[in-house]
């Protein structure tokens, strides 16, 4: 018999697109379950202060109208510890936002009360009838004016190696005295998720001491460890599920107040409570992407090499959480300067907590970097390609220690090429084509290849399917295709004869899904799995027919109905008789990194080319060209793996050229609270994305040789764009987006 | 949303009935802008009356003027043969407006009477003279990026949103209307009303009064348009600022000129002034860059869009270049 062809690397088709395309896919707010009621909440109209009193009567008279529910009233969840206690938050300080457990206001919108009623419409309805009393404190959310008070975080006064700590090679701001030197601050604003799935929740008490919820999450099992400690509940005792995600980017990677809220509603009307928070609410309630302050300074030899970088950022947190991200870390790491500074601070607002978005920090560190590489290149008068080649990192100039596996040369050539970067003009404003201004920038983006501990499960069932479970969630990137992908190698069976199912807390225990992390943790788990049931398989087969004790892994071959042997045609067992033996077939491994990471640094690497058209009277920026190449280890997918480069890339023209949710300052209170005033690109925004994969297996960070994709296709982009601005115009814009007003 | 009545007339008095005896009525078309403002809470109407069944859709010529009923659809009237090949100004900027999606509910009348999408009209908890007279306006010393830079006042610097009217006002339409005392037209430069003292009102509409038609005259502006939309994405977006710009142009010269703006003031802004320097010129650069000096006098501008002041002249420019393809 022939052995199947490879699965790994094909542009398989996602296992779960026909029930996506057809709607048969359930997200988190379409369960229905009997006797279901809705909840709303109320959010608070100013930034800060206390409430001082909160008129629920109307609301409680008004028709279907179940409960309102305040910190008055709302039943205590043991677990909820006063603020700064929480140790469920191990990246933060201080502890996630406690919802109606007390009179403080700490930013506007802040849930006041939850109004749970027979219908929705009737909780909506009732929710504004809510009125509150407040005496309002003086708040602060304007990141400038709270730039002085900044501070360092608090993990890195705690210890100097924290990747928050302030690091130095060389001397201390070297590029002051350097010869040719440049000095430039760069803003990003604040960033909004929004994906296209709202945050929603069904919390259902099946019992007084068990829970279910069907969630939005990244995390299924993260988050039943946080609502289990909240409630002082065992974990077994709290189910989560996430079989789909609407998409996510980090905005479900945290438990948020409105979780909390629907599980307090749950129990004081002893129904099942679904709800969802509304458009308006994804802005206040669940995150984004801080508005960040950046300063660098660099200096360079006038043959183009560095001699020295600075560079400070301060991102703004809660006043309640101390959120910290990894803004600097490319710049430490991605080229040779021998003299290396870098601050990292946190300016706390009234606002609610910032968290993660994809490429979290160093999307933002990036554009700073990649936008002063691009000024220092045009300050020595070269071309920005030839500027990066001439400080390239061989190694790991941080951690001083060879890279795990580094194609990023290759992604410069194989990018150039396909923008056609011969046809970029080292002097701005030289290309034109009718009234647009025609420009090409360029920007590099790294993350580290991160790989977790994982388990996974396997058996086999009587009509010869394997099912494979493993807790983790699928946010979009097609992680169940992909794990499929990989047990249809490891097995030598067909794929229609996997089945992978994930997205619930009682499969096998793995991480939360982020940080580009999945593939490389949950794909050896899976990996490992198939291997250990073929072993109980053969055991199994052992038996009944000797010949199966000594045979080899590789030569236990899967057939219609029976395992049997390569080269040995007598030697079968029937499924239907190996699942019945005692115990069963089924298997659960758990997978462990290995000591690899000690030894070599480990990143994915991409690099963005970007073509744009600046219309020469309005300023108008449309990018006419992207082509996102990145060396990201094996490619499991093409498919799905390009998906989610485009993906990437058009989140990163909405950051360069319109994401912006602004507050105005006096009521601490956003002005963009819809897709009509907050921006995010649209098709006709998105030119074709060209992707180029270098696909060359890491030798060290697991057997699969993946080192992940999600956080490279998105950073980088926003500084290519900026780069092709500037390269198009001669302006340099260095606070985002790229709106018509700042280039008219 | 409130608790709210729904009747669905088949005759226009009835409908008009309806809500001239109730103050808390409104006349609900496309519902694409209503419904929005009555989730909201920013309108709170206790009645609405559905005008969907009222034979207000036909778009026919009789003599010299295309009348298009208030009921036709956005998409409908871009896509129409007799406005595309009379009037493709409205059909560019209707075109410019929203989406398909929303195109193919909102209608005529309702694409006129929709309300301003200035920030503070839209949150209930922000002070505001256009949604609660006497409140205050947030955006004078707020968040102005989006708003007026001419005729304003110290009440309100909302600007209007509709792309639609800024075509409908340079070709020169009559609305027509239909109220508890007749029948009237109303020009439409007169339709929408600046601000003042009195912010709350939109237009010159009286209570009760419904729109049936707009009926625009014959004119020479078939080929030399064009509907310059400034925004900040490709498509689906309110404009920063906008151009409705016509010229008749013989051999060379400007024999006449239409020109509007969108996103400057509470109204569509005509520029009538621009207009007349531009007859009898040269259909060159230089011509319309003076057209756009002289459009931009007494444009006054506030903390974050002074941009508009730079904009304005550019995008007028481009327009009239667009439209006359030099
Ligand atoms: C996301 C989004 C983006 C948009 N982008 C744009 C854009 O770029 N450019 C643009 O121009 N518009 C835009 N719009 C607005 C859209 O054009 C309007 O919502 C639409 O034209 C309103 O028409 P309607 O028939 O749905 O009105 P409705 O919502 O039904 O009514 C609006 C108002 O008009 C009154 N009314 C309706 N018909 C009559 C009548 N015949 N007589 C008297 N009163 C009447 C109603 O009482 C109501 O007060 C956008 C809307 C949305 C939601």
């Amino acid at each position: 018999m022939n052995a199947p062809e490879k699965k790994i690397g094909k542009p398989m088709n996602r296992v779960d697109g026909r029930q996506k395309v057809t709607g048969a896919a359930k997200y988190s707010a379409e369960y229905e379950l009997p006797n279901m009621a809705y909840a709303v909440l109320v959010g608070s109209t100013i930034a800060k202060g206390r409430l001082t009193g909160l008129d629920t009567k109307a609301a409680e008279r008004a028709p279907g109208v179940l409960a309102v529910i305040t910190h008055l009233n709302a039943p205590k969840a043991p677990g909820i510890k006063p603020a700064g206690k929480d140790p469920s938050q191990p990246q933060t300080v201080g502890s996630a936002l406690q919802v109606l457990v007390d009179d403080n206001i700490r930013f506007n919108d802040q849930p006041i009360a939850v109004v749970v009623a027979d219908t929705l419409e009737r909780a909506r309805f009732a929710a504004r009838l809510v009125q509150a009393r407040y005496a309002a404190e003086k708040h602060l959310t304007n990141l400038e004016a709270a730039k002085p008070n900044a501070f360092l975080p608090t993990q890195a006064k705690k210890n100097p190696k924290s990747p928050t700590a302030d690091y130095q090679r060389g001397q201390v701001d070297a590029y002051k005295t350097g010869a040719l030197k440049l000095e430039a601050e760069y803003v990003i604003p604040t960033e909004v998720h929004h994906p296209m799935e709202l945050q929603s929740i069904t919390a259902h008490w099946e019992a007084p001491d068990r829970l279910t919820l069907y969630d939005k999450t990244q995390g299924t099992m993260a988050t039943r460890r946080d609502f289990a400690r909240q409630w002082g509940l065992p974990e077994a005792n709290v189910k989560v599920i996430a079989t789909f995600v609407g998409g996510a980017f980090g905005n479900a990677l945290h438990s948020w107040p409105h979780e909390s809220a629907a599980i307090i509603a749950a129990k004081v009307v002893n129904r099942p409570v679904k709800l969802m928070l509304t458009r308006e609410q994804m802005f206040t309630m669940v995150g984004y992407r801080p508005h960040t302050w950046q300063k660098i300074g660099m200096s360079a030899t006038a043959d183009g090499k560095i001699t020295a970088i600075t560079h400070e950022s301060i991102g703004q947190t809660s006043t309640y959480e101390e959120f910290t991200e990894s803004t600097l870390g490319q710049t430490k790491m991605m080229y040779q300067s021998p003299n290396l500074t870098t601050r990292y601070r946190l300016a706390a607002l009234d606002i609610g907590s910032p968290i993660w978005m994809r490429g979290p920090g160093e999307a933002t560190g990036a554009f700073a970097l990649e936008s002063a590489m691009d000024e220092m290149a045009h300050l020595l008068n070269l071309d920005p390609l030839e500027f990066r080649m001439r400080n390239y990192t061989e190694q790991d100039p941080e951690k001083d220690r060879p890279w795990s596996s580094k194609f990023l040369k290759e992604c410069y050539q194989a990018g150039a090429q396909r923008i056609g970067w011969n046809k970029r003009q080292l002097k701005p404003g030289a290309l034109r084509d009718g009234e647009w201004l025609v420009g090409y920038g360029m920007g590099v983006g790294t993350f580290g290849a991160h790989r977790g501990s994982s388990k996974a499960s396997a058996q086999l069932l009587p009509n010869g399917t394997v099912l494979l479970q493993s807790a983790v969630t699928d946010i979009g990137p097609g992680t169940g295709t992909a794990m499929t992908q990989i047990a249809a190698d490891t097995l030598g069976l067909a794929p229609e004869k996997i089945r992978f199912e994930w997205g619930n807390s009682d499969f096998a225990q793995a991480p939360t899904q982020g940080g580009s992390a999945i593939v490389n943790t949950v794909g050896p788990a899976v990996q490992e799995a198939c291997l250990a049931l073929k072993d109980k398989l053969r055991e199994l087969a052992a038996a009944s027919n000797g010949a199966f004790a000594t045979a080899k892994k590789e030569d236990i071959t899967f057939t219609d109905n029976h395992l049997t042997l390569a080269g040995n045609p007598a030697a079968r067992a029937a499924y239907a008789d190996l699942v019945k033996q005692a115990g069963g077939t089924a298997v659960t491994v758990e997978s462990k990194p290995s000591g690899e990471g000690q030894k070599y640094s480990m990143y994915s690497f991409s690099v963005h080319f970007a073509e744009v058209r600046v219309h020469e009277l309005t300023g108008e920026v449309r990018v006419s060209k992207l082509v996102s190449c990145a060396d990201a280890g094996t490619i499991v997918n093409e498919k799905t793996a390009g998906n989610q480069m485009k993906g990437g890339a058009v989140g990163g023209i909405g950051m360069a050229l319109m994401e912006h949710a602004i507050i105005d300052d006096r009521f601490g209170r956003y002005v963009t609270k819809d897709l009509a005033d907050y921006h995010v690109p649209v098709h006709a925004d998105a030119p074709a994305v060209e992707v180029y994969f270098v696909n060359q297996p890491d030798p060290h960070v697991n057997a699969l040789g993946t080192k992940g994709i999600g956080e490279i296709a998105t950073i980088g982009v926003a500084p290519a764009i900026a780069n092709a601005v500037f390269n198009a115009t001669g302006k340099r814009v260095r606070e985002l987006p790229i709106t018509p007003d700042k280039l008219v | 949303m409130n608790q709210f009545q729904y009747v669905r007339p088949t005759k226009p008095q009835a409908a008009i009935d309806a809500v001239a005896k109730d103050a808390n009525a409104r006349f609900i078309a496309g519902g694409t802008n209503l419904v929005d403002l009555m989730k909201r809470g920013v309108m709170t109407p206790q009645k609405l009356v559905d005008i969907n069944r009222l034979d207000f859709r036909k778009i026919e010529r009789e003599g010299n003027t295309l009348r298009i009923g208030a009921l036709a659809l956005n998409s409908t009237v871009a896509n129409d043969r007799q406005v595309r090949e009379r009037h493709p100004l409205l059909a560019l900027a209707l075109n410019a407006g929203a989406s398909p999606q929303l195109r193919n509910m909102a209608t005529v009348g309702g694409n006129m009477l929709q309300r301003t999408r200035c920030a503070y009209f839209y949150d209930i908890t922000m002070p505001c003279n256009k949604r609660q007279p006497g409140s205050g306006c947030g955006a004078l010393e707020g968040i102005n990026r989006m708003h007026a830079i001419f005729g304003f006042s110290d009440k309100c610097i909302a600007v209007h949103p509709s792309d639609m009217s800024v075509a409908l006002v340079a070709l020169d339409a009559t609305v027509q209307v239909s109220g508890p005392k007749g029948n009237r037209s109303i020009p439409f430069a007169d339709f929408h009303r600046l601000p003042g003292d009195t912010p709350e009102k939109d237009t010159n509409l009286e209570p009760g009064e419904l729109i049936t038609a707009v009926d625009l005259p014959d004119s020479p502006f078939t080929k030399h348009v064009h509907y310059q939309k400034v925004r900040e994405r490709a498509s689906y977006a309110f404009a920063l600022l906008s151009v409705a710009a016509a010229l008749d142009i013989d051999n060379g010269t400007i024999r006449a000129a239409r020109l509007a703006m969108g996103g400057v003031a509470h109204k569509p802004w005509r520029l009538t002034a621009a207009e007349q320097a531009l007859v009898g010129k040269p259909a060159t650069e230089a011509t319309f860059q003076q057209a756009a000096a002289v459009a931009m006098q007494g444009a006054k501008a506030f903390k974050y869009n002074e941009y508009k002041l730079r904009l304005g002249p550019n995008a007028i420019v481009q327009a009239l270049k667009t439209a006359a393809a030099v």
